[in-house]
C-alpha cells in the first residue's frame, strides 16, 4: 500500500515538472495560466497523499483552500489577459 | 566660590546686558559693561602679595565628580599676571569701545555679550588648573573671537576672517584636547599640578612625545605661530577694540601661557624646548619680515603681533632649557624665562596702544591705508605722540620699556652660546637670526609712525576731513602709553610684583619662591654688554635700511601668489570642498542599482571572510535526514521556477513563476509537516500575485525599456555579486548546522501546551500565548501597512495641484 502510494507521488512530481515545463515554455500567457492551474490540481492531489502518508488529518483544510485559491487565481488571469484589469472600477469607467 | 564668581562675573554681567540695551537708550550700554572689567581689576589685584610671598589661592567648584571633572581654580604668579592683563586691558578697552562705537548705528548689545563672553573665556583658560576646564573655556574664548570678528556680518571679509580664524584655532584646539586626554592616559590626573609632579615617572613613555606635539599644536595656532599664524592679519576686519583686546593683548597669548603653563611637564622633552624656540624664532623672523610689505595699518601691527609673540615663544622655549642643564646654564635659561614674562606684559600695553592709535586714525581720516595717510602729526597731535611712544618701545629704543625686554632678549638669545647644549651648531643661528628680525622690526615701527603722521598732507584723497579724536577715546591709549614710559623707570617693581612670581610658576624647579629670584632689570649694563652694540646695529642698520625703503620694497610682489600660505590655506578649503564632492558625487550616484551593489557586495565579501579567516567553517553530516525522492523532485521544481524567473523578458511570465515559487514552498511546508504554514503561505501567495497583475498592467513593457538604453542585460559583476551572496547564505548555514551546540528549547512547548496553555495546536498556541507579544505588533505592522497604502491612494496632492501644499488643499 505504501509502496503503491509513494508511486502515486512520483507520477504526480513528473507531471508538476511537465506542467512546469509548459509553464516556462509557453508559448502564450493563456498556456502558462492553464499550466499554473494544473500545477494548483496536481498540489492538491499531492497534499491528499501525503495527508495519507503521513497519517495526519490536518492537511485537508489546505486541500481546500488550494481548490478555492487555484479557482479564484485562475478566474483572475483570465480576467486580466481578458480585460487588462482585475477589479474594474465604475466611476473611473464613466469618467 | 568666590574666586569661580569671579571667572563668570563677566558671563553674568554679559545676560543683563541686552536688557540695559533695549532699555536704556540715553547712556551708552559700554558704560554698564565698564564695571565688571573694573571691579575684578580690583579684585585681582588683592591677591598681588600674597602670591608674590607664594601662597597660591585654590578654589573647586565640582562639576562632574564622578568623571573628575572639577573646576579647580588655582591662582598663582603666572595666571594673576595674565588676570591682571585681561581685567586691566579689558577695562581700558571697554572705556575705548565707548567712543569708538557708536550709540546709535552700531547694535551694542552683541558687541558686549560677546566682549563679555570672552573675557571670562580668557580668565577661565588661565585660572584653570584642570586640563578638562581648561579646554572648555578655550574653545569658548574661540567661539567669542568668531563671534567678534564678524562683528560686521554683513561685509563679506569679516566673514572669512571669522571663519578662517575659527578653523585654524579650533582644529588646534582639538589637538590640544587629544594632547589634554593622552596626559590623562599617562597620569591618571587631569590637573596641572599633580602631572607636575608625576612628570618624573612619565617622561620616558613614548605617548609622552605625542601629548608634546599635541599640546603644542593647541598653542601654536592659538598663539599665531608659523605656519598658522594666517587667521590673525584675516582677523583684522574686527572692530578695532575687539583687535586691541583680543588680537593683540590677551587671546593670542593664550598659546603662550599654555606654553608656560606646561614648561615644568614638558620641558623635560628636548622636542618641545627645540620646537617652541625653533617654531618661535622663525615666527619672530617671518613677521617681521612681512610686516614691513603691509600697507594697512592694521596688518602692520597684525604681523607684528605674530613677530613679538614668536619673540616671546622663543624665550619661553629657551626658559625651557633650564630643565635640561645643571650648574651655572640653569641660570642664564631661568633669565629668558624672566625675559619672556617680562616682553609679554610689555607687548600688552605696547600693543594694545597701537591698535587704539590705529583705531582712531581709521576713525577720523575714514582711511587705514597707509598709502593715503601722511603729514597727521600736526592735526592729531596726542595720537601722534601716543604712536610714536608704542612704535618706539615696539622698535626697542629707550627710554621705552621695549628696550629693556628687547636687550634682556638678546642677551638670553646670547646665553645660548654660553651653555653647553648639545646641538651646538645650530646654536649659533639663533642670535643672528634674532638680531636680523629686530632689523626688521625696527624698519616697520619707524614706517608705521612715519608713513602716518609724518611727510605731505594727502587730505584729497582722504574720506573725512582729519582732526583730533575726542578726548575720551584718546584716555585708554593716554594710560598704556604712560605705562609703556612708567615701566622704563621703574621696571622692577613690575619685575618684583609681577614678573617675578610668574618665573617662579614656571621655573618650578629653579626657584620655589619669587624670593629666590635675584634678576634686576636695569637699562644700562655697562659698555662691554654685547647687547648692546647689538642694539646699537640695529638701530643703524635698520634706520640705513628704512631711509632706501622705496627702492627695496618692490622685492615682496616678486614673491609668487602661489606659494604663499594663504594661497595655501585656500586650496586647502576649496580643495577639501571639491575633492569631497568629486569623491561623493562618483560613489552617490543615485541609482538604487548601485547602492545595493556596495550592501551586497560587502555582505558577501564581511561574511565570506569572517567565515574563513575566524575558523568559523565547519561541515558536517551527523544527524541528517536521507533525501527523498519526491523532495528532489519539489527541489527541481523549485529551481526551475526560479531560473524562470530570471532568464525571462516578459513581466507575466515572472509573476507566474513567482507564482510556481510560492506554491512549492508551500508544498515544502506539507511535506515537512507544517499545516498552519502551508495554509497562510498559500493565501499569502495568491494575494500577492494578484498585486503584482494589478501593478503590472500599468508598466511599460520590459523588452521596450531597455531598448536602445543597454544592449546586453546580463552584467557579470551583478552576476558574481548575486553568486557570492548566496554562496555566503549557503555557507554561514551549513556552518551554522554543523556548530549547533544545544538542544532546542521546543521540548518544553510540546511538554506543555495542553497542561499549561490548555491548547492543541502548538504553533497556534505560541502565536498567541507563549510569545504572544510579537504577534501583537505584527497586527501593527499589518494595520501600518494598510493605512500606508490608503494614504498613498487617496492622497495624491500633486496631481490635484502643482506645487500646492497641505494646508492650501484641505
Amino acid at each position: 500500500m505504501t509502496m503503491f502510494l509513494w508511486i502515486c507521488v512520483a507520477i504526480l512530481s513528473f507531471s508538476l515538472v511537465g506542467f512546469l515545463y509548459r509553464l516556462m515554455k509557453g508559448p502564450s500567457t493563456p498556456d502558462r495560466v492553464i499550466a499554473l492551474d494544473s500545477i494548483g490540481v496536481g498540489l492538491i492531489t499531492l497534499v491528499g497523499l501525503f495527508s495519507i502518508l503521513f497519517d495526519s488529518p490536518f492537511f485537508l483544510e489546505v486541500i481546500l483552500l488550494l481548490a478555492i485559491i487555484a479557482y479564484i487565481g485562475t478566474v483572475a488571469f483570465s480576467k486580466f489577459t481578458e480585460k487588462g484589469v482585475i477589479i474594474e472600477n465604475d466611476r473611473d469607467a464613466h469618467k | 566660590m568666590l574666586l569661580f564668581m569671579a571667572i563668570v562675573l563677566p558671563i553674568l554681567f554679559a545676560i543683563f546686558i541686552p536688557l540695559a540695551y533695549r532699555s536704556i537708550k540715553s547712556i551708552h550700554t559700554g558704560w554698564f559693561v565698564l564695571l565688571a572689567p573694573v571691579l575684578l581689576f580690583l579684585f585681582y589685584l588683592r591677591f598681588l602679595s600674597p602670591v608674590q610671598q607664594g601662597e597660591a589661592q585654590l578654589a573647586r567648584v565640582s562639576w562632574v565628580p564622578s568623571l573628575d571633572f572639577y573646576f579647580d581654580i588655582h591662582i598663582d604668579g603666572l595666571s594673576l599676571l595674565f588676570s591682571l592683563l585681561i581685567t586691566g586691558i579689558g577695562s581700558l578697552v571697554v572705556l575705548y569701545s565707548i567712543f569708538y562705537l557708536d550709540k546709535t548705528k552700531e547694535k551694542l548689545g552683541n558687541f558686549y555679550v560677546y566682549l563679555l563672553l570672552f573675557m571670562s573665556a580668557m580668565l577661565g583658560v588661565v585660572q584653570f588648573d584642570h586640563t578638562l576646564a581648561l579646554y572648555f573655556f578655550w574653545e569658548l574664548t574661540s567661539i567669542s573671537s568668531f563671534l567678534l570678528i564678524a562683528y560686521w556680518y554683513k561685509r563679506d571679509a569679516s566673514r572669512f576672517g571669522a571663519l578662517k580664524s575659527m578653523m585654524i584655532t579650533v582644529s588646534g584646539g582639538l589637538m590640544m584636547l587629544v594632547g589634554f586626554l593622552t596626559l590623562y592616559v599617562l597620569t591618571g590626573t587631569y590637573s596641572i599640578r599633580e602631572t607636575i609632579a608625576q612628570v618624573d615617572t612619565i617622561v620616558t613613555e613614548p605617548l609622552f612625545t605625542v601629548a608634546v606635539v599635541l599640546v603644542l599644536l593647541g598653542a601654536f595656532t592659538k598663539s599665531a605661530q608659523f605656519p598658522f599664524y594666517i587667521w590673525l592679519p584675516d582677523a583684522m576686519e574686527a572692530p578695532t577694540p575687539v583687535s586691541a583686546y583680543l588680537h593683540s593683548a590677551t587671546m593670542v597669548k593664550a598659546g603662550l601661557y599654555l606654553v608656560a603653563r606646561f614648561t615644568p611637564v614638558f620641558a623635560y622633552s628636548e622636542v618641545w624646548v627645540w620646537l617652541v624656540t625653533g617654531i618661535g624664532l622663525l615666527t619672530l623672523f617671518w613677521g617681521s619680515l612681512f610686516a614691513v610689505k603691509q600697507t594697512d595699518l592694521k596688518g602692520i601691527l597684525a604681523f607684528s603681533t605674530v613677530s613679538q609673540l614668536g619673540l616671546i615663544m622663543s624665550l619661553l622655549g629657551l626658559g625651557g632649557f633650564a630643565y635640561l642643564v645643571t650648574g651655572d646654564a640653569v641660570e642664564t635659561f631661568t633669565f629668558a624665562t624672566f625675559a619672556a614674562i617680562f616682553h609679554l606684559f610689555n607687548h600688552a600695553t605696547f600693543k594694545g596702544s597701537l591698535f587704539m592709535v590705529a583705531g582712531i586714525v581709521d576713525h577720523e581720516t575714514g582711511t587705514r591705508d597707509i598709502r593715503k595717510l601722511g603729514g597727521l602729526m600736526g592735526l592729531m597731535p596726542v595720537t601722534f605722540t601716543i604712536a610714536m611712544i608704542g612704535s618706539l618701545s615696539m622698535a626697542g629704543l629707550p627710554p621705552f620699556n621695549g628696550f629693556l625686554s628687547k636687550e634682556m632678549f638678546l642677551e638670553a638669545v646670547l646665553g645660548l652660546l654660553h651653555a653647553d647644549i648639545s646641538t651646538m651648531t645650530v646654536a649659533y643661528l639663533v642670535p643672528i637670526v634674532a638680531w636680523v628680525a629686530s632689523v626688521f622690526t625696527f624698519i616697520y615701527s619707524i614706517y608705521f609712525v612715519w608713513y602716518t603722521f609724518m611727510g605731505s598732507r594727502k587730505e584729497e584723497q582722504l574720506p573725512k576731513v582729519p582732526h583730533e579724536a575726542p578726548i575720551g577715546m584718546l584716555i585708554s591709549p593716554a594710560i598704556l602709553g604712560s605705562l609703556v614710559i612708567l615701566v622704563f623707570f621703574i621696571p622692577n617693581v613690575i619685575g618684583d610684583w609681577l614678573v617675578k612670581p610668574a618665573t617662579a610658576a614656571i621655573q618650578s624647579t629653579a626657584f620655589t619662591s619669587a624670593a629666590d629670584i635675584e634678576f634686576y632689570i636695569k637699562a644700562w649694563h655697562g659698555w662691554t654688554s654685547p647687547a648692546l652694540w647689538m642694539t646699537v646695529g640695529v638701530v643703524v642698520v635698520g634706520f640705513l635700511l628704512y631711509k632706501v625703503l622705496p627702492k627695496w620694497q618692490p622685492i615682496y610682489s616678486k614673491w609668487p601668489e602661489r606659494f604663499t600660505l594663504n594661497r595655501g590655506y585656500d586650496s586647502l578649503m576649496d580643495g577639501s570642498l571639491t575633492w569631497n564632492r568629486a569623491l561623493s558625487d562618483r560613489f552617490m550616484t543615485g541609482s538604487i542599482r548601485d547602492y545595493l551593489v556596495y550592501m551586497f557586495a560587502g555582505m558577501a565579501i564581511l561574511g565570506i571572510t569572517t567565515l574563513f579567516t575566524q575558523g568559523g567553517f565547519a561541515i558536517t553530516t551527523e544527524g541528517l535526514a536521507p533525501i527523498r525522492l519526491f523532495e528532489i523532485v519539489l527541489t527541481i521544481i523549485l529551481v526551475g521556477s526560479v531560473m524562470a524567473i530570471l532568464i525571462t523578458w516578459s513581466r507575466l511570465t515572472a509573476v507566474i513563476a513567482l507564482g510556481g515559487v510560492g506554491y512549492t514552498v508551500a508544498l515544502f511546508y506539507v511535506i515537512f509537516k507544517a499545516p498552519d504554514l502551508a495554509l497562510t503561505q498559500l493565501v499569502i501567495e495568491t494575494i500577492s500575485v494578484a498585486l503584482f497583475l494589478t501593478a503590472f498592467y500599468h508598466l511599460p513593457k520590459l523588452d521596450k525599456h531597455y531598448k536602445g538604453k543597454e544592449d546586453n542585460r546580463f552584467r557579470l559583476g551583478n552576476f558574481l555579486i548575486s553568486v557570492a551572496v548566496g554562496l555566503t547564505v549557503t555557507l554561514i548555514g551549513i556552518s551554522a548546522y554543523a556548530q549547533r551546540q544545544m538542544t532546542s528549547i521546543s521540548e518544553y512547548y510540546k511538554e506543555t501546551v495542553y497542561t499549561e496553555a490548555g491548547g492543541g495546536n502548538i504553533v497556534n498556541v505560541i502565536l498567541v500565548d507563549y510569545r504572544g507579544f510579537d504577534t501583537l505588533f505584527e497586527i501593527g505592522v499589518l494595520m501600518i501597512a494598510s493605512i500606508g497604502i490608503i494614504s498613498m491612494i487617496t492622497l495624491r496632492l500633486q496631481k490635484k495641484k502643482k506645487g500646492a501644499t497641505v494646508d492650501e488643499i484641505e
